[in-house]
């Protein structure tokens, strides 16, 4: 009989080949998935896998995955910092669209005026927006005991909400014709978040380097980050080391919210360029699988956010190349998910085999 | 100041790439056409109809043609790399089928100057770029005689997507004839900010229907309102961009149908001849892109007599849905006795006509 057995310690070699395995293992079953649909397997993992990379395109694609990643980047870094010390924003989507609504709110105000400080207003206004959207399950839990899942992931669709509300009212582009979005922020200059469009470099993917290193720094260098892996692995043992709970939460949900608002920030006023009801497109909730899928830890977001992105553009490709439904693509990301999730437990177990009767 | 020459001219040599890629992929000689959708193919509405314009394009011209799409395809940032995909895969022909893909489209054209492209609902254009939609509100205007003559409530109940042009358009449309043949009926509206949500849809749907609305006329696109309105018995609905046949002779007492098939199919042959020019096209039912589904069985005699000669009569040119004498909501002149309206105020119509209640969302 197979049984589970606790491992004394997680096992290190487990928690990092994990990602890989699941990886693999996505590649079979979700090529499985694709026989099934009567494609090609192998040429269908290539062409997701491969062609964005190394194909006749490469020079369009592998910028786009700095486009593709840099929010989902940005926003797990945030995420992980909360989700290390047991604290669920699941909320970021919500919060990256006030950070894009403030930033561009600030921006749209000063058109058509040109000036050099413009664009870093829109990014304060952008990083106090996701902040401040982020402190509302805070407050409400830090003072009331509120449960931030909830509270956080129900600010999600009241910010959806406001959304609709600005593209058709305040922000909505006064030359527009009646119709809902804002002015396009890619043709005003001083707005503007591109540093290189061809190279897929906007100031978003400057962000989320410089935030992977910010948190690498945080957690093994600083004190704050001791103080977040202790009340993660030993609440009790924080608390008698003098960690403020309270201090806790509001600084992981205000540091997630504030780089949910900037990634918003950056997005609104680079790749898509305005505020529009259909703004937001979920990388507030995919960034929770990359901060998973990173292990919580920095470097392994930033592959994890690439691979995620990766993911999206070739199966892209393989649905106009290949005819693929989208639904089957989509089924393909959550397989990812949900082998990461399955052999996670690997980490904490090992299996035994008690009996050796069955074969 | 020097980063900003350092982009221009690093986007400019990347631009020339670009170029280059598609007059290589051109070089086989089936013309390509592609198509991004912003729904799954199987909705049943918009992006079905879509497709099916799609397919009739590969069934009219066989060898001659292949075609590639992409469903489900967000407005925005996403569109853009899917369109550029396509182009640089040797596209000649790409149809943007939603009206979030305006500014996408156009950006790509830019990049893509051999490539023709085709943005349904959009009102900019580029030498490279057409624009093309459909007249609904003729057929909106059918469906407020048959709605108005059917409803017993005198409460019809609309379920709304987004508070645009297009969408105003239709609910004035349809509350006119509605008015013209049920003094006392009464709009109720709903907006969904959603071209396609089953679950939003069908809430507002029983929303509607427990205000009392027996009629409910929708402007998005799954066939959830239908199954509602089934569900509560004694409702009547209109199938919407497709004919939701499925649920006739009731709910669904007619429909209005979107059929892309002709200008799909025109517009692939003038790329293939090399006759291709951007226009901006905005066709009706005479035209055939707007289809009126058949009227059920469940609809009287002299009203649906009375639909069919009002089709005929849109479809000859010889009435306009939209003729004085009519007031805007806030009760001021729109149009004068016998007077209809221009292109450019439908086209970017945002207010009421006099009698409809509640406001525009703003």
């Amino acid at each position: 009989m197979i049984v589970l057995e606790k491992r004394p310690q997680a096992s290190q070699l487990w928690s990092l080949a994990t990602p890989v395995v699941a990886v693999l293992a996505t590649m079979v079953f979700g090529g499985l998935l694709f026989a099934l649909l009567g494609t090609q397997p192998v040429e269908a993992i290539r062409t997701i896998f491969w062609d964005p990379l190394f194909g006749e395109f490469a020079f369009y694609y592998r910028p786009q995955l700095l486009v593709k990643g840099a929010p989902l980047v940005l926003i797990a870094i945030g995420l992980s910092l909360g989700f290390k010390a047991g604290i669920w924003n699941i909320g970021a989507e919500g919060q990256y669209i006030i950070g894009a609504l403030t930033g561009a709110g600030v921006g749209l105000a000063f058109y058509p005026l040109e000036a050099w400080y413009i664009f870093p207003l829109m990014v304060i206004a952008g990083a106090l927006g996701g902040w401040a959207w982020a402190m509302i399950p805070g407050v409400l839990k830090v003072r009331f005991g509120t449960n931030e899942i909830l509270v956080s992931l129900m600010l999600v669709y009241v910010a959806e909400q406001l959304l609709a509300s600005m593209s058709l009212g305040l922000l909505k582009n006064p030359q527009g014709f009646g119709f809902p979005g804002s002015r396009n922020l890619n043709e005003y200059e001083s707005a503007n978040s591109w540093i290189n469009q061809n190279a897929g470099l906007h100031w978003g993917v400057v962000a989320a380097t410089i935030a992977v290193i910010f948190a690498y720094v945080l957690l093994n260098r600083h004190m704050l980050g001791f103080h977040i892996r202790l009340t993660g692995d030993a609440p009790r043992a924080a608390r008698f080391a003098g960690v403020s709970p309270g201090r806790l939460v509001l600084f992981c949900l205000g540091a997630s919210g504030m780089l949910a608002g900037l990634a918003g920030l950056f997005e609104v006023a680079g790749p898509a360029g305005q505020v529009s009801i259909d703004f937001n497109t979920g990388y507030g909730f995919t960034a929770i699988i990359v901060a998973f899928l990173g292990r919580l830890h920095p470097i392994g977001i930033l592959l994890a956010g690439l691979l995620m992105a990766l993911t999206y553009i070739g199966g892209e490709i393989a649905q106009s190349q290949m005819g693929l439904p989208a639904a089957a693509i989509q089924v393909f990301q959550g397989m990812l998910l949900f082998f990461l999730l399955a052999l996670d437990l690997l980490t904490n177990y090992r299996i035994r085999l008690k009996s050796r009767e069955v074969a | 100041m020097t980063i900003l020459r350092r982009t221009l001219l690093a986007g400019a040599a990347a631009v020339t790439a670009l170029g280059m890629a598609t007059a290589a992929g051109a070089q086989d000689d089936k013309t390509k056409v592609g198509f991004v959708f912003v729904g799954p193919v199987g909705d049943g509405g918009w992006t079905y109809e879509h497709n099916q314009g799609r397919l009739a394009v590969e069934e009219e011209f066989g060898d001659q043609v292949e075609t590639v799409f992409v469903e489900n395809v967000a407005e925005g940032p996403d569109s853009e790399r899917v369109m550029t995909q396509m182009a640089l895969n040797g596209a000649d022909l790409i149809f943007t089928t939603s009206f979030g893909y305006m500014d996408p489209t156009i950006n790509v054209a830019k990049k893509f100057p051999n490539v023709k492209f085709e943005h349904a609902t959009g009102y900019k254009t580029a030498e490279n770029v057409s624009t093309y939609s459909a007249r609904f509100y003729e057929g909106r205007a059918i469906q407020g005689l048959i709605a108005g003559s059917m409803t017993e409530s005198n409460i019809i109940g609309y379920i709304g997507s987004f508070p645009i042009p297009e969408v105003i358009r239709g609910i004035n449309s349809a509350y006119i004839q509605a008015k013209k043949v049920n003094p006392d009926v009464q709009f109720k509206i709903v907006w969904v900010y959603t071209w396609f949500d089953p679950a939003k849809e069908a809430d507002a749907a029983k929303v509607l229907i427990e205000q009392g609305a027996d009629v409910v006329l929708q402007h998005t696109d799954s066939t959830a309102p239908q199954a509602a309105a089934q569900n509560a018995g004694g409702v009547y609905t209109f199938g919407q961009a497709s004919d939701m046949y499925e649920y006739a002779p009731e709910p669904r007492i007619s429909s209005i149908i979107d059929n892309w098939a002709p200008y799909y199919i025109e517009r692939t042959k003038a790329v293939m001849d090399g006759t291709w020019e951007s226009v901006s096209r905005w066709d009706g039912i005479g035209a055939g892109m707007v289809g009126i589904g058949e009227i059920t069985s469940a609809v009287p005699d002299d009203v649906k007599a009375a639909a069919l000669e009002m089709k005929e009569k849109i479809a000859s040119g010889e009435m306009h849905p939209f003729t004085g004498p009519l007031k805007k909501q806030d009760g001021s002149d729109w149009l004068a006795e016998g007077e209809t309206a221009d292109d450019g105020t439908l086209a970017g119509m945002n207010f009421y006509v006099e009698g409809i209640e509640g406001e525009i969302p703003q």
